[in-house]
């Protein structure tokens, strides 16, 4: 059995080639190869979310995928979320409405956020909640995470008028 | 040297106290560039994979490393005895928790294990995934002892006693008793309730896991722990204590730390166990616990029996109140804060916001073989709120009182403090009557008593459920000190004005995401004079903030807070020491306001803060020669007046209860709080919002299960339920503001008020829908199986 597998990959547009054991799960690659920390690791079997990147446009848990998978993909994680601007609007609402306390999970709620206005633009309060429930948070209670995403929504909506 | 101002920083221009800022540390977490355990990587770096005990009561035998040792990337195999050399055992106990015992506990277990998931041996590698291949190889040889898992048979005398040495399986036990018990239930007219209320253990579940980077360096003798900790100079201490270092060599520092709740804030042996093995690898070891670990190791909470009734009159005035507390505490009682606390808690709290003074206690704490127990959000309020409120209701639905009007006639009058609960607790100043008016007027009380009639009728289950409450913030040396325990009561704060203008702010209370950092900034800012983009925070470090308690019982803004005014007015005095000497003007009639200084009494500029850091700093000479210009100062604060600043609270809550399934729906949910001054009004709302949810988390869903060998069944966060947000209602959140007089800034805590009222009010909710069905769930968490076993259903 192979124990290491040859990748190459981009992530936040960079092209990057690496040798990777067949055992790693995406989220460590970026964390532990790529030095990208901003995705975290929760829980490490698919419940908690904070490790969700986008892999090839989709988002993904970064711990149920294997490096592996992502040969030949294009992956993009807060890092390059956050340095192209795509979700500034996001990232200033969710500030000035202290969508966020700890931190830990507020990465990949963020680009679950994203990638559920990029599918629905005008959701409700309960389709918010609906969608969010694929991310735990332990501080906020969540409230201020569902004003911040549906004020983003109405901005994002008027803006493309 | 006078430290009264002119002003009060609640008086002071341009104040920030009160406003509601976003905070300022906040960018970096919404951009990934936080700095968790798990982010930081060292020179030399090592990894620590425990194996653990799979059994909850067992002698080691024998340990075979051999294979463990031969694995690949393995720097070393360390088991309990070999451990023992570099690190003394601790025992959890305080002394003015009269009786409480507990055994001496090691990094990693000695002889046997006490409960599932305890360390026995470190694996240490050069990748985490190499150290748990490797903890896969080790040959233990276990004989399982029988486990003591419940609670109510613990002190049997045929049940095996966990710990030899202490003779019996109880850990400690309180009696209270005052005014006359026994007279309140026997009164002609009472009606007496009485109930069993269980609370299942549950735990904290921070997002990140608890995490430790040690480093030590021999050559300095110099210890260095990162670690997502409350209390970094208490674990600097514990650390300097049990390692045998110098406390000024041990630097313990906490950056961003991914959710506390208090499971951040005690001894944890794994943790231990990596700063010894940094130690005698002379090399930075980190660990990271994973889900599982997490589930049987962070320390777990409440798991109480309470029996408890109360007498009241036919007027609704509460006649008695007695209560009978057992709860097991795992098999030691956690170091340093002991696990004693939270069962003393509930003995202190029960009925305290009520103005009965009759009132008898007892809470039995036993040993028994499961994860420890100890303290986490709200400790110990959650469950005497649940209690006492669950019994008013019980004693409301009696005497055929509404819940409302039962509580008015109960709590203690606003104009009736200062005042004393039946426990000797004192209360300075409370607004139950304000806030629960407050209350039932932005939740349409009675139209919502309308529309539950009007349902009910249709065949719709709806609630309504009250909860009022106590809470105890700013805990003076009275809560851990004075037992001896080395935790600081009292805080600190430095601010330094550098050459431009700007104010270093550091403290010695710490961040965990509640936004201690902003609120700081907002009160020191505000006592300078400047503008809040010119502080520049720094928490977290023993080597560079003043000594302190760090984040826990909501003492942050408070405390924390009240150093920070303190401070920020001798900054502002210095600095107009030195305008003064520069502009030839008394300094009393200066003033620094939005950065610069200005006349005192028409605000014209005078000087800007950059101008007096570039003249104190580089060109003194132009200041007389008898002049010195100080322009870093630090002030402390400790509360002296009162040994806590109790706050008070009302919550409600609006559920759906579906009969057939059990299911219980959250409608909405409001609180009303009374933290004294507020500081940030969003960060509070935030505050209470986020502790209401882990309290529903409690009410509803969050139980660690186990079997009757002491095995927990539901480790992962897929069985471990918790609340997400489809789930949540939406909260709404009012303030009354009663400030504490102790201190200038007149702020209490809310970081736990939230959770010390939720479940009681979420669990009374579901009661008040299934009152008409002649059924009451008192367990907690009230699952659908538990309604429907109520309902006679199951």
């Amino acid at each position: 059995m192979a124990s290491e597998i040859e990748i190459k990959l981009k992530v936040n547009g960079e092209p990057v080639s690496a040798r990777v054991e067949a055992r790693l799960s995406l989220v460590d690659f970026l964390r532990e190869k790529l030095h990208l920390t901003g995705s975290h690791v929760g829980c490490e079997h698919g419940v908690c979310g904070a490790c969700t990147v986008r892999l090839d446009g989709e988002i993904v848990r970064g711990c149920l995928t294997l490096a592996a998978q992502a040969d030949g993909a294009e992956v993009t994680s807060i890092e390059g979320a956050s340095d192209s601007g795509e979700i500034a609007d996001l990232q200033a609402a969710f500030h000035e409405r202290n969508a966020l306390q700890c931190g830990f999970c507020t990465p990949a709620m963020l680009l679950s956020a994203d990638a559920l206005l990029k599918r629905q633009p005008a959701p409700s309060r309960e389709e918010i909640r609906l969608w969010l429930s694929g991310n735990y948070c332990r501080c906020t209670g969540y409230h201020a995470i569902v004003d911040a995403v549906a004020s983003v929504a109405e901005a994002r909506r008027n803006n493309s008028v | 040297m006078n430290d009264k101002p002119a002003l009060s920083v609640l008086d002071r221009p341009n104040s920030y106290i009160g406003r509601s800022v976003p905070r300022p540390d906040a960018k970096r977490l919404l951009q990934g560039r936080g700095t968790f355990i798990d982010d930081k990587k060292l020179p030399r770096m090592a990894h620590v994979a425990f194996a653990r005990s799979p059994h909850a009561h067992a002698e080691i035998l024998s340990i075979g490393t051999d294979a463990a040792k031969a694995s690949a990337g393995v720097i070393a195999v360390v088991t309990g005895e070999e451990m023992k050399a570099v690190c003394t055992p601790w025992v959890g106990v305080l002394s003015h928790l009269q009786g409480l015992k507990s055994q001496p506990q090691y990094p990693l277990a000695v002889g046997k294990a006490c409960w599932q998931g305890e360390p026995v041996v470190a694996v240490v590698a050069a990748s985490r995934a190499e150290a748990e291949d490797a903890a896969d190889k080790l040959v233990i040889e276990w004989r399982e002892l029988e486990p003591v898992t419940d609670m109510e048979t613990a002190l049997a005398p045929e049940t095996p006693v966990i710990h030899a040495d202490l003779g019996d399986n109880l850990a400690w036990k309180r009696e209270f008793s005052a005014g006359d018990v026994d007279e309140g239930f026997a009164a002609p007219d009472a009606a007496v309730v009485e109930e069993t209320f269980l609370f299942g253990r549950h735990t904290g579940v921070t997002l990140e896991p608890r995490a430790i980077l040690s480093d030590y360096d021999p050559a300095e003798e110099q210890l260095t722990v990162y670690h997502a900790h409350q209390a970094p100079h208490m674990m600097q201490g514990i650390f300097a204590s049990h390692f045998g270092i110098e406390e000024h060599k041990v630097r313990v520092i906490c950056e961003d730390v991914g959710g506390s709740f208090g499971i951040k804030v005690h001894t944890y042996p794994d943790e231990m166990a990596t700063v010894a093995l940094s130690i005698m690898l002379r090399r930075p070891v980190k660990f990271i616990a994973d889900r599982l670990e997490s589930f049987t190791t962070d320390i777990h909470a409440r798991d109480h029996k309470i029996t408890a009734r109360m007498a009241v009159a036919r007027d609704g005035r509460i006649l008695a109140i007695e209560m009978d507390d057992l709860t097991g505490i795992g098999p030691f009682s956690v170091y340093p804060r002991t696990s004693g606390i939270e069962a003393n808690q509930i003995v202190n709290l029960t009925g305290a916001q009520y103005t009965n003074q009759n009132y008898r206690a007892r809470a039995t704490v036993v040993f028994q073989n499961k994860t420890p127990m100890c303290q986490y959000r709200a400790v110990g309020h959650p469950i005497a709120t649940a209690v006492t409120e669950g019994l008013l209701d019980s004693a409301a639905a009696a005497i055929g009182m509404d819940a409302i009007e039962i509580r008015r006639r109960n709590l203690v009058p606003d104009d009736a403090y200062p005042c004393k609960a039946p426990t000797g607790l004192s209360f300075e100043k409370l607004s139950h009557h304000a806030s629960l008016n407050r209350l039932v007027e932005m939740m349409d009380y009675d139209g919502l008593r309308r529309e539950q009639a009007r349902l009910r009728a249709a065949g719709v289950h709806r609630g309504i459920g009250i909860a009022t409450f106590v809470e105890l913030t700013n805990p003076s040396a009275m809560f851990y000190g004075v037992g001896g325990a080395r935790i600081s009561a009292q805080d600190g704060c430095t601010l330094r004005l550098d050459a431009r203008g700007n104010v270093f702010c550091s403290t010695g209370v710490t961040e965990q995401g509640q936004g201690a950092e902003a609120v700081i900034a907002q009160v020191a800012a505000t006592a300078v004079g400047v503008p809040l983009e010119r502080i520049k925070m720094i928490t977290g470090d023993t080597d560079n903030v003043p000594y302190g308690g760090g984040t826990w019982a909501s003492r942050g803004a408070g405390i924390g807070g009240e150093a920070a005014a303190q401070a920020g007015h001798a900054l502002r005095r210095n600095i107009l020491e030195v305008a003064g000497v520069i502009l030839q003007a008394r300094p009393e009639s200066l003033d620094v306001r939005g950065g610069a200084v200005v006349d005192m009494a028409d605000g014209r500029e005078r000087i800007g803060l950059d101008e007096i850091g570039r003249i104190a700093y580089f060109r003194a000479d132009t200041l007389p020669k008898d002049f010195q210009s100080e322009l870093m100062v630090t002030r402390h604060y400790v509360p002296k007046e009162f040994p806590f600043a109790f706050t008070n609270g009302v919550q409600a809550s609006l559920v759906e209860v579906d009969t057939d399934t059990g299911f219980v729906t959250l409608l909405r949910h409001w609180a009303v709080e009374d933290c004294g001054t507020v500081i940030n009004p969003q960060l509070v709302d935030e505050q209470i919002r986020g502790g209401i949810v882990q309290g529903i988390g409690a009410a509803l869903f969050e139980h660690c299960l186990y079997d009757e060998r002491g095995q927990l069944l539901n480790g992962t966060m897929a069985d471990y339920l918790v609340p997400m947000s489809a789930e949540m209602p939406d909260i709404e959140v009012a303030h009354m503001e009663s400030p504490t007089k102790d201190s200038e800034l007149g702020a209490k805590g809310a970081g736990e008020a939230g959770t010390a009222g939720a479940p009681a009010a979420v669990l009374n909710a579901i009661n008040d829908a299934l009152r008409p069905l002649g059924a009451t769930v008192n367990a907690h968490p009230a699952t659908p199986e538990a309604i429907l076993r109520a309902l006679g259903k199951v």
